[in-house]
């Protein structure tokens, strides 16, 4: 592999890794919060992708307002998930939340391919379709878009965690629920407001993925995956991590495909990035299980 | 009632639905209808699997398709292009998908609830990957047909209604062999584990090595049951095995009620008959996954111990009730 190609496949891991970042974080933000893994995580990235789509081709709605509604509905779906399905499970076993978000997640995905087809969709990209050129590689618009919102939500979502009150309130949550309703703290809406925040980055993410790499209606499951992967290098509770995770990922897999070695082909793509998911838990997986009786 | 009908006819309660069993697929009775019930069958051997793991020892495994997958390749690999023996390959087949159950399930079972989950969803894909991409063995996404039939002696199974009785010979010695491990000393100690794994420990239970005999346990009923599958439909190719299809066995095992051996089979037949007699009309193509997990999410938010066992519960306490009512001067 030349200096050019590595640079390519830096840049386009990184660009995939944002969208694992911004998984990862909905994962981390909700676990923190309520302690519960939402296996449903990666539904939020297609919901977002394919809402975008179809406001912009049925709807005929202009970009931002299409991503920006998206981004809204599924904040909104999120919070119906949660009020729906985890809150009248209240006492649920760790395994029944498990089938419960796994349910979640195969309805979601059943009805969006039902109701919108089942072929992949690109919606327009956000900026021109020349490619730019850097360091001998080429790099599409709509990747800097990529990588330049994720930079710009982790911003907010530090600024929101440390400055504001509701930001305050959720993290005291995550540090000692009891803890935060002593003090008057809503546990309940914290854990509402956690679910569509995290449905919120998954739409964001799906947004801005879908016009570089199409979206369908079954890309969920794997971006549930790979955000998983992203948010147990973080432990599910470093934000930092989380995406220093995400973008490694991206980064492997892509480096690992380019390779075009033995197994490391596209055909393996997935496969490798859920080997790396393998090893990372294995490797914490002393440290993941105290860490979940402690919550 | 029943329980009077089990004292007064004890043979009659186990008598009646084995003769109904044995009936079903003569063309004078429920013909029609014997091969819905080789994968009822077929089915029911992979959900019992997943039951003895998650509702008896608590354990989840989003990954068991991988195990029936691996059955089925295997037979259909060695049998097809190696002309080995088809039951030699099945056996060779349930060997190889134990031990690399077993492999694994040392350092996956260091992992708990969320984790183990993930890991074996994980795995799953994976395995599902592997059986799609290595197409010069397993012929790809398109499949391998033209797998032998299964035969003793002059006896070939070569037509439904023998291998109704092959596969249900399997899946009931199966049934039973779950039936005696649950009422066992390995039973309790399952439960044991279920309920509280420190607890366990500390009435010396080797807890680890109780969730590895019954993971590897299940891997060797799905790789069974693939076998199964693939000497009956003659045909192999990855679709029935990918994450959706693990997916299922976890519907089917919610459905009977997951600490329950015999409600596997309900849950499978309910599950079964709903997807191929209800949801497979062409106006309804695609509705299955919705049902699926609209089915799952209720079940498990409303009746945890899953549908069957969940509805007998409700009704036993409501015959309490009535009862208390009725013994009220």
């Amino acid at each position: 592999m030349s200096a050019d190609q590595f640079v390519q496949y830096l840049v386009s891991g990184v660009t995939q890794g944002s969208i694992y970042a911004l998984v990862g974080l909905g994962f981390t933000i909700i676990f923190t919060v309520t302690g519960i893994i939402n296996f449903a995580q990666g539904e939020f990235v297609m919901l977002g992708g394919m809402i975008s789509y179809r406001l912009i081709a049925s709807g005929g709605l202009p970009l931002p307002l299409a991503a920006i509604l998206s981004i809204l509905a599924t904040a909104v779906i999120g919070a119906i998930l949660y009020l729906l399905a985890i809150r009248s499970a209240r006492k649920a076993s760790v395994v029944s939340l498990i089938i419960i978000t796994i349910g979640a997640a195969i309805l979601i995905r059943g009805i969006v391919g039902q109701l919108w087809g089942n072929d992949p969709v690109r919606p327009p990209y956000f900026s021109g379709e020349e490619s730019l050129s850097f360091l001998g590689a080429y790099i599409q618009p709509q990747a800097l878009w990529i990588i330049g919102i994720t930079l710009v939500v982790m911003i907010i979502l530090h600024l929101f965690f440390s400055r504001t009150m509701m930001g305050k309130a959720l993290k005291a949550c995550a540090v000692s629920r009891v803890g935060a309703s002593l003090v008057g703290i809503d546990a309940k809406s914290m854990a509402l407001i956690s679910f569509s925040l995290a449905a919120a980055l998954g739409a964001i993410g799906g947004v801005a993925m879908a016009p570089l790499t199409t979206t369908s209606y079954s890309i969920g499951t794997m971006a549930t995956l790979k955000g998983f992967v992203a948010a147990s290098i973080g432990g599910f509770r470093s934000q930092l991590l989380t995406v220093v995770g995400g973008i490694t990922v991206g980064i492997v897999e892509s480096v690992a495909v380019g390779l075009n070695w033995g197994p490391f082909t596209s055909a393996y793509k997935d496969a490798i990035a859920l080997v790396v998911l393998l090893l990372i838990l294995l490797v914490r997986s002393g440290r993941l299980a105290t860490e979940e009786r402690a919550s | 009632m029943l329980a009077r009908a089990r004292r007064k006819w004890p043979y009659l309660i186990i008598a009646a639905p084995l003769v109904f069993l044995v009936l079903i697929p003569f063309d004078w009775f429920l013909g029609q209808y014997t091969s819905i019930m080789i994968f009822i069958g077929i089915n029911t051997m992979v959900t019992v699997g997943l039951c003895l793991l998650m509702g008896y020892t608590g354990q989840i495994s989003l990954g068991q398709a991988a195990f029936y997958g691996m059955g089925a390749y295997i037979s259909a690999i060695l049998s097809k292009t190696y002309h080995v023996n088809p039951w030699l390959a099945m056996l060779i087949g349930a060997a190889a998908t134990g031990a690399f159950a077993y492999a694994i399930a040392y350092p996956v079972f260091r992992l708990r609830g969320y984790y183990l989950a993930m890991a074996t969803l994980g795995l799953g894909v994976i395995v599902y990957i592997l059986f799609r991409e290595l197409d010069q063995y397993t012929g790809g996404p398109d499949g391998m047909a033209g797998i032998p039939c299964l035969s003793i002696g002059g006896l070939v199974f070569d037509t439904p209604f023998k291998r109704y009785f092959l596969v249900w010979f399997f899946c009931l010695a199966i049934l039973l062999l779950s039936q005696n491990i649950v009422k066992s000393r390995t039973g309790r100690a399952l439960r044991a584990i279920h309920g509280n794994e420190a607890a366990a420990e500390s009435i010396a239970i080797n807890v680890t090595q109780f969730k590895v005999k019954i993971f590897v346990l299940s891997a060797v009923y799905a790789s069974l049951a693939g076998s199964l599958l693939v000497h009956h439909l003659r045909f192999v190719s990855p679709q029935p095995f990918g994450f959706l299809a693990s997916v299922m066995v976890a519907v089917m095992a919610v459905m009977g009620g997951l600490a329950s051996i015999w409600g596997a089979i309900f849950g499978t037949a309910a599950i079964r008959i709903l997807s191929d007699e209800v949801l497979a009309k062409p106006e309804l193509v695609g509705w299955d996954v919705v049902v699926y997990g609209a089915i799952l999410m209720i079940v498990m938010i409303f009746l945890p111990q899953g549908l069957f066992v969940g509805l007998k519960e409700l009704y036993e306490r409501w015959r309490l009730r009535y009862a208390e009512r009725g013994a009220e001067p």
